[in-house]
Order: C-alpha cells, then structure tokens, then sequence
C-alpha cells in the first residue's frame, strides 16, 4: 500500500545541489565535455544507445555526463527522451550486406572472399594496463592500405549456396513493436529480436555463456562478425519514394550451429542472429546465442528446461530499465506496509509466546 | 530503380548527402538562406529503425534513430523536404532549403559549390576509413613443417 507522503523538499533540493556538485567534482580538475566522451568513451556511447533503444550519440554521451558513468543510469535518461519523441516513421530494412565494414571477422572459413579484416579491436592485445594513456600524447597515425569500397558477401549467403545452412523465412510484415505493445508470451523471433537488443549486455552474455556451458547448448560456431555503418533509408509519403535519412554504426553477428535435422528438416546448420547499435560486439554474439536457444521449438528440439531456452524466463528478465525500476522501487517510503508487518509478527510472536507459557 | 527518372534518383542523392553530411559544415557552405515559407517543422522525433531476422529474413525492430524534418516554399513556389540525422533543426532547415533550391535554375551552380565540397569530403571520409580497415585485413601464410621435406 502506498499513502500520500509530504515533506522532505529541503533535504531533496540539497541532495540535488550536493549530487551536481559531485557530478563536477573538483574544480581543479577540467570539465569533461559532452564531445569528449563521445570522441573518447565511443563505447559507452554505444550501450547507451544499444540499450537506450535510441540512435543520437550526442544525446548518449550527454546522458553519461549527467549520470555520472553510471550506464544503467543513463540508459534510463535516453528511454525516458525517447517517449517525448513523436513517431515519424519507420526504415525500410537495413541492407546490412552492403555495410562499409570497419571490422569482419569469421571463425568458420580461413579464406573468404574480402577476407578477416580485424578492425579497432581489443583482441590480440594483452591485457596489461597501458600508463602511457595516463600521460597525455599523440597518436600516430594507424597504418593504411589500398582499399576496395565494395560490399562483401555474408558468409551463411556463401554456405545457403549449397543448402548446408537454413534460409531465413523471408517476409515484409510489419513487425510487432514492443514500445507500443506491450510483450505477450508466447513471442515471434521478430518481437524477440527486438527485446533482446535493448536488454541488458550482462544479462544476455550471461544466458548466452550458460548455453556454452550445457544449459541448452546450442553447438555455436561465430560464422560472422561484422562491425560498420550502413545507411538508413525510409519511404517519404510527400515524395512517393524513398530517401536516405542517415546512417548508423552497427554490429552484426551470424552463428552457425548444430542440427541433426528433424522430420520435415534434412540435417543442416541453423543459424542465430544478433544485430545491436554501434560497436557492441560482446552483446551482438551473447544476442545471437540467445536467439538460437529461444529456436529450440520452431527447431523441433528438446526442451532441457533451460534458463535460455525460456522466453518468458529471458525476455521478461533482459531489460535491465524494468528491472531496475522494480528493484530500486523498494527502497522508497513503505512504512504503511512495514507497519502492517510490524503489527502481523508482533500479535504473532505474543500468541507463540502465548502458547508456549500454556503449554508449559 | 529503373522505374526512377533520373532527377528522382539525383534528388535521392542529394537529399542523402544532405541528411548525412555534419550541419556545421553545411552551414559553412549556405551561411544565408533566401526567402522561404516553412511549410512543416522543424521538428525532432524518432524514426524506428528496422533489421532483418538474419539479415535476409522477416523486418524486425532494431531501436529507434533521432530525425529532424522540414518542409519548405520558396518564393518561386519550389517545395522542398528534408529528413536529416540527429536533432540540429537549422540543418533540417537548410537541407529542406537547399532541396528547393536544387529544383530550380541554380541547381548546377550550387551542385558545384555545395554538394560538390560534401560529396569529396564524404568519399574522402569512407575511403580512408576503408584504407584503415584493408590495413588490418589478415594475410594468412603456411608454415613450412618439417616433416613436409
């Protein structure tokens, strides 16, 4: 039960002058500007925007400022502007085979055609802390290379050519939109698609990991990693065609995996798909072991009672603004419900006590 | 896309170049603006971005992007629109101005001066991007071993 609480309005209007103060920190120290972590924390940036469901880096590393680092925190800030937004429309698809590719990497084939491009990765570095960032310098310029600006193919579009890996159903329905409705169990893999690029990175490489580690395995090979920008397009109705509006930077993941076939199926790899904002690439492979876990039953698989095979399990639980609503919730006033329970195991208490002086 | 007169697609293209290209270099490049009657906006609201479920399958929805968009008369009566990236409603503004504009009699002088300067800058963008990329592309070799002799 909730009552209506007054006062506090001094301690709240200190505690929001001492919470800015804290944000600056000390004075000595310069004022980290809105440009610079979207120049240099690009990465935070982009969770933000990930699971803030909302492209605008500006907007992302303002958020970060004004929550102090706290991601979840800012996540929060972007779904909340995003609700004041008024709809203008939605894209066409994205053609993410003509991505300009900035990192594309497959652990299936050595050799494939526009080759492994590693990109600005972590990969390949050790690891140790690096004190030269703690001292202010240049950086050389990255090496280059002659470069083509074609597209290059998906890999699963080079193994579908001999019908070793499942086409995706194709289909233009608009797909549902859980911003508008609310998630209703069972799911489509669209609906879950879209729950799960918005859900949390930890809780999703989390259900991904348990599928490695045998809770629904799912056999998964990274048949391609892809990182670039790709361009928005959306049909104009003043115009009568399409234009583009803009381009984003996305991460893209395609597992292969396992399948023995089933009896309408012949033996042949299945695929999972992940597909987040900006350079996320722990959450696009965690997103696409997730969605094949979820396949088990359009697959005709087993059902090992798996946390990741459990869509209500995941996708009620993946998005970290709800859970943390819900969570933190309990921290304000609930001193008429408290008291209620005060008053329950005090009669409770005197009647076991009670009881146990009669029985003696 | 054959269906397209070549005047759509070359509007496609600019209206493209416009909405990509950062509102402070346009503005470097149309500081002034003639007379116009804003028809709509500027306004800042949400676009739903979609995907496809494996890249190739059904639509899905991916997340939302930030658009401004803007129509325009000018006083010769060219309309134009635009739907531009982000939040800036004076890039809104000059896109949909310029959108008019390239409709009419000016069009070739401000192809040259505008959209020529953010076309080279954008190629020169991509390409270095993509030189940095082929720079870090794996050239695998065989080791020789030695029971291979």
């Amino acid at each position: 039960m909730y009552v209506a609480v007054k006062g506090g309005e001094k301690a709240i209007d200190a505690a929001h002058a001492w919470l800015a103060e804290e944000r600056r920190g000390d004075t000595s120290v310069a004022e980290l500007s809105v440009a610079q972590i979207r120049q240099q924390l690009a990465l935070a940036v982009n969770r933000v925007m990930a699971e803030g469901s909302l492209y605008d880096p500006d907007l992302a590393a303002l958020a970060i400022k004004q929550a102090r680092g706290d991601l979840i925190e800012a996540i929060f800030l972007i779904r909340a502007y995003r609700t004041t937004l008024p709809r203008l429309g939605a894209s066409t698809p994205l053609e993410t085979a003509q991505m300009a590719i900035t990192r594309r990497i497959s652990a299936t084939f050595k050799d494939l055609p526009g080759g492994q491009i590693l990109g600005p990765t972590f990969d390949y570095t050790h690891r140790l802390l690096d004190f030269k960032l703690a001292a202010e310098g240049g950086v050389p310029p990255a090496p280059t290379a002659p470069a083509s600006l074609d597209a290059v193919p998906h890999v699963t579009s080079l193994l579908n050519r001999d019908g070793l890996i499942q086409t995706e159903a194709e289909g233009n329905a608009t797909p549902p939109d859980l911003t508008r409705e609310p998630m209703e169990i069972p799911t489509t893999r669209p609906l879950r698609l879209q729950a799960i690029t918005r859900g949390d990175e930890g809780f999703i490489l989390s259900m991904a990991y348990s599928t490695q580690r045998g809770y629904g395995r799912t056999h998964a090979f990274v048949g391609e990693l892809r990182i670039g920008t790709v361009a928005v397009e959306m049909e104009i109705p003043e115009l009568g065609f399409s234009v583009e509006i803009g381009e984003v930077e996305l991460t893209e993941c395609e597992t292969v995996n396992q399948f023995k076939g089933s009896k309408t199926e012949p033996p042949q790899f299945t695929r999972g798909y992940g597909l987040v904002f900006g350079q996320t690439e722990r959450k696009a492979i965690a997103m696409s072991l997730v969605d094949r876990a979820l396949r088990w039953k359009e697959l005709g698989e087993d059902n090992t009672g798996a946390p990741a095979q459990d869509e209500e399990f995941v996708l009620m639980h993946a998005d970290n603004i709800q859970a943390t609503g819900f969570l933190e919730h309990i921290k304000l006033p609930h001193y008429v419900d408290f008291q209620a329970e005060l008053e329950l195991v005090r009669k409770l208490r005197r009647e076991a006590l009670a009881h146990g002086e009669a029985a003696e | 896309m054959n269906a397209l007169s070549i005047d759509t697609a070359a509007r496609k293209a600019w209206m493209g170049l416009l909405a990509r290209t950062a509102p402070a270099r346009l503005a470097e490049l149309m500081p002034d603006l003639p007379d116009h009657t804003v028809l709509r906006g500027p306004e800042v609201g949400a676009v739903m971005v979609c995907g496809r479920v494996g890249g190739t399958g059904q639509p899905f929805n991916l997340g939302e992007m930030t658009v401004t968009r803007c129509s325009v008369r000018l006083t010769s009566g060219a309309v134009g629109h635009a739907h531009v990236q982000g939040r800036d409603k004076a890039h809104a503004l000059r896109a949909a101005v310029l959108d008019a504009l390239l409709q009419t009699d000016d069009a070739a002088t401000l192809e040259a001066r505008i959209l020529t300067p953010l076309r080279t800058a954008e190629t020169a963008a991509r390409s270095l991007r993509a030189t940095k990329a082929a720079a870090t592309k794996v050239e695998f070799f065989t080791l020789v071993r030695g029971e291979d002799k």
